[in-house]
């Protein structure tokens, strides 16, 4: 094996290993193929969904969901945190609701999203926004907050303007912290798209699996989590590239 | 121009973290460190001084108050005969430990000091000159990470001089690095003061940094700091410790001073 081929093989290898133990587990399990399908049964099924539009369509619909609401929140997000990270006293006052509000569960939020947006989009937009917008504040509160003082002097040093502090300074430095939290914050995202789908819509792959369930197609159920699994890879994989590029590179040097 | 005139400057810190905002009693808890005491010291124009001090002696805080970085609990400050009230670009500080912002390339580091030119091909002339002046052609699009340390220092060198300021300040620019590169940058601090008669003040732990570069030495004291030696160093260079007794002298007295009993 070249080792440039290296880095590509053993991450398939793994998943034709995944795929076999698969398999052997429900030849020997002894379960009905109903309860437990075995990978064809579930490959055969995906064609169909495929074909009806109906993969596509869900998925499109969960994709939009996490799109608005990790906008969203990144989008508000970012800014209270430089706000706070910039700001002692903001961040004395602010520091304790954020807290407070950041363990409980986005899905503790459902009764009161379905009551104040009703059925549709916004409240599975708003419980996302919800997921990622407290991790992305606190993340960009820490980042601004452990930027190297020195950076600070040499800015009044050479006389910077406001703006320019935070266009030269503040924003380039936190840029690979802020990447690396967007990383983990669109994960926990796509996990709680999922969930949300269960209850206050009637569209998305997380609609999708409740509604296989009740059909009692576990076929459908796994296709949905397959596509699940593998749009978060594809996430992952966007954000890692976008980690990569040059302006955060000298982060992965610095530290 | 670039006088700098100081006049029982004092210096008190809180050993507590967090305290050193000014209020109108900074130390409710006690426990005043006292790191500078009552330093009168002149540096006069094109003047090149030297400040030796044990570690801790608060040889660092001074630059950092000259600076305008912090402020002095008692005393006055002028540079040019105004009163000191916060950081400018007449007087550049240049840091122990890299000041060079890491996600700037040496060209956008240098440019900093020249953004508010308006004709952008004298501007670009400017930035190539003062990289040139430090031999860091080719290095233009480098990332500081992507420079060794003797070159950060340069690079961060012609970033302070393209500001063109009256003084520059340095806390010990030469910690860090190997010695033929220690020894080739002293070098070219002299040039390049010789040739563009700035007022330098520079930290230094090395004694032969202060004798080889400096018109002035300054010696401090323990903490809580007093000047234990100001001395005006009249010698033409090179200096050659081996070829002038009377510096060899100070050299010893020096060492003496600071504690090191020397002749291992």
């Amino acid at each position: 094996m070249s080792p440039c081929a290296k880095p590509i093989l053993t991450p398939v290898l793994s998943f034709i290993i995944f795929i076999l133990i698969w398999e052997i587990t429900v030849r020997y399990s002894g379960w009905d193929k109903n309860i437990f399908p075995d990978p064809l049964t579930v490959l055969i099924s995906m064609g169909e969904l495929i074909r009806s539009g109906c993969l596509l369509k869900h998925t499109v619909a969960s994709l939009f969901r996490v799109t608005a609401g990790f906008y969203l929140a990144a989008i508000l997000g970012i800014p209270l945190g430089i706000f706070l990270g910039r700001n002692y006293t903001a961040a004395l006052f602010f520091n304790p609701i954020i807290n407070f509000l950041r363990p409980i569960s986005p899905l503790a939020w459902i009764p009161l999203a379905m009551l104040w947006f009703g059925i549709g989009d916004q409240p599975a937009i708003f419980l996302i926004f919800l997921s990622s917008f407290f991790p992305i504040v606190v993340a960009t509160t820490v980042a601004v907050q452990s930027i190297n003082p020195t950076y600070f002097y040499v800015a009044a040093n050479f006389d910077f303007k406001k703006y320019e502090v935070l266009s030269k300074i503040v924003i380039p430095a936190i840029i690979p912290s802020i990447v690396t939290s967007l990383r983990i914050t669109v994960t926990i995202a796509w996990i709680v798209v999922v969930a949300a789908e269960m209850i206050a819509v009637q569209s998305g792959l997380g609609y999708l699996i409740l509604d296989s369930r009740n059909g009692l197609r576990m076929d459908y159920v796994m296709d949905a989590m397959i596509v699940i699994g593998l749009i978060g890879l594809f996430l992952d994989y966007i954000m890692r590239r976008i980690s990569n590029i040059g302006s955060t590179v000298w982060a992965t040097v610095e530290r | 121009m670039g006088n700098i005139l100081i006049k029982k400057i004092s210096k008190e810190f809180c050993n507590r973290r967090r305290s050193s905002r000014e209020s109108d009693n900074p130390c409710p808890y006690g426990d005043v460190v006292s790191v500078l005491n009552k330093i009168d010291l002149e540096i006069k124009e094109g003047e090149m001084a030297c400040i030796l001090g044990p570690s801790g002696c608060g040889k660092s805080t001074l630059l950092r108050i000259i600076a305008g970085f912090d402020k002095q609990t008692s005393g006055s400050l002028a540079i040019n005969g105004k009163e000191v009230d916060g950081p400018s670009s007449n007087n550049i500080f240049v840091f122990q430990h890299s000041g060079l912002l890491p996600w700037m390339t040496v060209w956008q580091n240098v440019e900093l000091g020249l953004r508010h030119m308006k004709n952008p091909e004298e501007k670009n002339h400017k930035i190539l000159e003062y990289i040139q002046m430090v031999e860091l052609d080719g290095f233009e699009h480098h990332y500081p990470y992507q420079l060794s340390g003797g070159m950060q220092r340069r690079a961060e060198l012609a970033r302070a001089l393209a500001v063109n300021p009256d003084i520059l300040i340095m806390d010990e620019p030469f910690s860090g690095l190997d010695f033929l590169t220690h020894m080739k940058m002293r070098e070219e601090v002299v040039n390049m003061h010789q040739f563009l008669e700035k007022t330098i003040l520079m930290v230094t732990h090395d004694i032969d940094d202060a004798l080889i570069m400096g018109d002035r030495v300054v010696v401090f004291s323990n903490r809580p700091s007093e000047i234990k030696v100001n001395r005006r160093l009249d010698f033409s260079h090179p200096r050659i410790f081996e070829k002038n007794p009377e510096l060899q002298d100070i050299r010893d007295e020096l060492f003496l001073m600071l504690g090191v009993s020397y002749g291992v």
